[in-house]
């Protein structure tokens, strides 16, 4: 009978079946961050127990650091810092903190290390985990007491989810990148629609994607509500995996982890790659998103008073007027980073648009690689000075910074970033804040215009 | 954990509440699990004085007193932070009732022991508008039975089978795995070396 890759993933980590339809599935990988880890350490502590193998697992510094400087900006913030430090020194977990060439966000971090390849279930105590099914691995987020539940057993108590298919089919239209594809997604599908469900990517337009690309869809698909993001293995993520501090010490097998011909998906969704766009979001929900060279919605575009309800308190809240040109939006700040887009590739396509190009008078742009490797790499291809050159505060340190406002960017009340983020939530970027999400280089076209602009109109266009 | 929660509903019905929203960022730099009460929703329920918004249900007569939310579409999306459900504990929230829940945020409430039944679009609906009646009186619901019942209405809600066990025994889910301990190391046995990933220190 025909499997999905979901299904087989799942079967290869099921360690045996538990009471009531849950089964216990053994975990391959697990990352760490400081915010979600310490109650998991205390809960182990509390109850007298040791790391099942602690190898398997591997801790850094990414969401309350500071990116200005390598000191933490606070007491808080060094307290959550050197709180991770003890609990790995404690149970020999090796911990790649602040100073650490190694060191960056987390989902930057472990392909860089060579730490994902197919075929790999990989949990971590962070929403964006499903980044790793642009490899063909399992990966997904984990509230912290299943952080407790994998350090004292390498296991998780799990339920098998619905499997959906999105098909992107095509070409894609020039300026049209990753981030638009998995922007129309969650447009599409809407934010919960993929609520109990693996999500599998497949179609030309994926595969024609780099494994840079096939990370922004699968880091976004918990957008949707996706538990789980898969694209099948193929050469590309094969080669990825090569040259790498890890590279050779992990095998879970190759291009077997696909979908068999004919697998059955509980639901499906056809999407024509031409017709995507480049699309910023106007509201409060990463569903909420036009076309660049459309209009804000009005209420008259929706169905039910529900609806027309959640499309005003997203108006209010962003400060915007409906029926409004959505390139008349000015900004007060460019935000480039996050696991979404702040690898390389993100950091040549947005400096493509910037070269030549000066930030607009006012708007307070940032840029922070999503890693010091990715940082030192930009360094040398000389992006940084591309950055600096156009008018961007090209962050020494890596980590999540403004994507979630957790370190010491913070935007104000009212403050309107133009970012390459994943979440334009009430408050997420700061109590107030309003973002629109875009792609890089949509976010380094709007801080040139000083609004949101369309990165079809700059001659160097950046492409991922 | 009691097989009933009982309580006042209150009616939160905007859709997609994130676990920002839930418990905002400024209140997550801690290495406990204490603390959280004052946090969660906090910018739906103060200013920026910190003075009480008198317009958000929870800040209004009788729902100052409501242990049980009844909720919109999507709640509990976004980040992973299990900070967001041991907070609404800790404002004694025990239920939430809503038509679907965000996976992470569905498995955290499980761990924690707050319920989350979920029933279809149209008893949602029925449930704000009586949630939004002052003089509703109580709603049980009912987990060995599945059963919300609210004056004379009684709903049928899902919970899967796992959950509704979780939650009725309280078990740690850390120690009860650790008896299967033996599974998980005949497991390993099969993995070959390169399956055994050893992250470099």
């Amino acid at each position: 009978m025909s499997k999905t890759l979901y299904d087989k993933l799942v079967d290869a980590h099921m360690v045996c079946d538990l009471p009531d339809g849950d089964m216990l599935v053994y975990v391959d990988f697990h990352i760490m961050n400081e915010y979600t880890s310490p109650q998991a350490f205390s809960g182990l502590d509390q109850k007298g127990l040791k790391v099942w193998r602690p190898e398997a697992h591997l801790s850094v510094v990414d969401h309350v650091n500071a990116t200005r400087q390598r000191d933490p900006h606070d007491e808080a913030s060094k307290l959550l810092i050197d709180n991770l430090e003890n609990n790995c020194k404690r149970h020999n977990i090796a911990f790649y903190g602040l100073g650490d060439p190694r060191q960056g966000i987390e989902h930057v971090v472990v392909p860089e290390q060579g730490l994902v390849a197919p075929g790999m279930l990989i949990a971590c105590g962070d929403s964006h985990t499903t980044t790793y099914g642009a490899y063909g691995a399992l990966g997904f987020g984990i509230g912290t007491s299943e952080v407790e539940h994998v350090l004292a057993t390498q296991t998780l108590r799990y339920k098998r989810l619905k499997t959906m298919l999105v098909n992107v089919e095509g070409d894609l239209a020039p300026g049209v990148t990753a981030k638009d594809i998995i922007m129309k997604v969650v447009q599409v599908v809407g934010a919960g629609g993929a609520n109990g469900y693996a999500v599998e990517f497949a179609g030309s337009a994926i595969r024609d994607q780099d494994m840079s690309g096939r990370m922004t869809i699968c880091n976004m698909a918990v957008e949707l509500g996706a538990r789980a993001a898969l694209i099948a293995a193929d050469e590309k993520s094969m080669a990825k995996v090569q040259g790498r501090a890890h590279s050779g010490t992990i095998d879970f097998g190759g291009t077997e982890w696909r979908s068999d011909e004919g697998a059955a998906h509980d639901q499906t969704f056809d999407i024509t790659a031409a017709e995507i766009a480049p699309l910023v979001s106007w509201g409060t929900s990463p569903d909420q998103s036009v076309p660049i060279d459309g209009l804000v919605p009005t209420a008259g575009d929706t169905a039910t008073p529900k609806a027309k309800a959640a499309l005003e308190r997203a108006l209010d809240y962003m400060g915007l007027a409906a029926g409004q040109s959505v390139q008349d939006i000015t900004i007060d700040s460019a935000f480039i980073g996050s696991c979404t887009n702040s690898r390389i590739e993100d950091l040549r396509a947005a400096a493509a648009v910037l070269k030549g190009n000066k930030v607009a008078a006012g708007v307070n742009a940032i840029v922070v690689p999503g890693s010091t490797y990715t940082r030192l790499q930009a360094e040398n291809e000389g992006i940084d000075k591309v950055f600096i050159d156009a008018g961007f505060d090209w962050r020494p340190e890596s980590g999540c910074s403004m994507c979630l406002a957790m370190n010491d960017d913070i935007a104000m009340d009212g403050e309107r970033i133009a970012s390459s983020t994943n979440r334009n939530f009430e408050g997420r970027q700061g109590r107030g804040a309003r973002t629109h999400l875009m792609s890089p280089a949509m976010v380094a076209a709007a801080a040139v215009k000083g609004r949101l602009a369309d990165v079809r109109e700059f001659q160097n266009e950046g492409t991922e | 954990m009691p097989d009933q929660v009982n309580g006042l509903m209150a009616a939160f019905p905007q859709p997609n509440v994130d676990t920002d929203v839930i418990m905002p960022k400024r209140f997550l730099i801690t290495i406990t699990r204490e603390g959280l009460a004052d946090g969660t929703l906090a910018d739906l329920r103060f200013d920026e004085e910190n003075n009480k918004r008198p317009e958000f249900v929870l800040n209004q007569p009788p729902w100052t007193e409501a242990s049980i939310l009844v909720v919109g579409d999507n709640f509990g999306c976004g980040s992973s932070r299990e900070h967001a459900v041991w907070g609404l504990m800790q404002l004694g929230i025990r239920g939430v009732i809503g038509t679907g829940f965000a996976g992470i945020f569905y498995d955290n409430a499980r761990k924690n022991g707050l319920a989350l039944p979920i029933v279809s679009t149209r008893v949602r609906d029925d449930l704000l508008r009586i949630a939004r009646d002052p003089e509703a009186g109580d709603c049980t619901i009912d987990i060995t039975n599945r059963q919300i019942t609210v004056g004379s209405q009684h709903h049928l809600f899902d919970m899967d089978d796992a959950t509704r066990a979780a939650l009725l025994e309280g078990r740690d889910d850390t120690l009860d795995s650790l008896k299967l301990a033996q599974s998980i190391r005949a497991y390993e046995t099969k993995l070959t070396e390169k399956m055994r990933v050893n992250v470099i220190q």
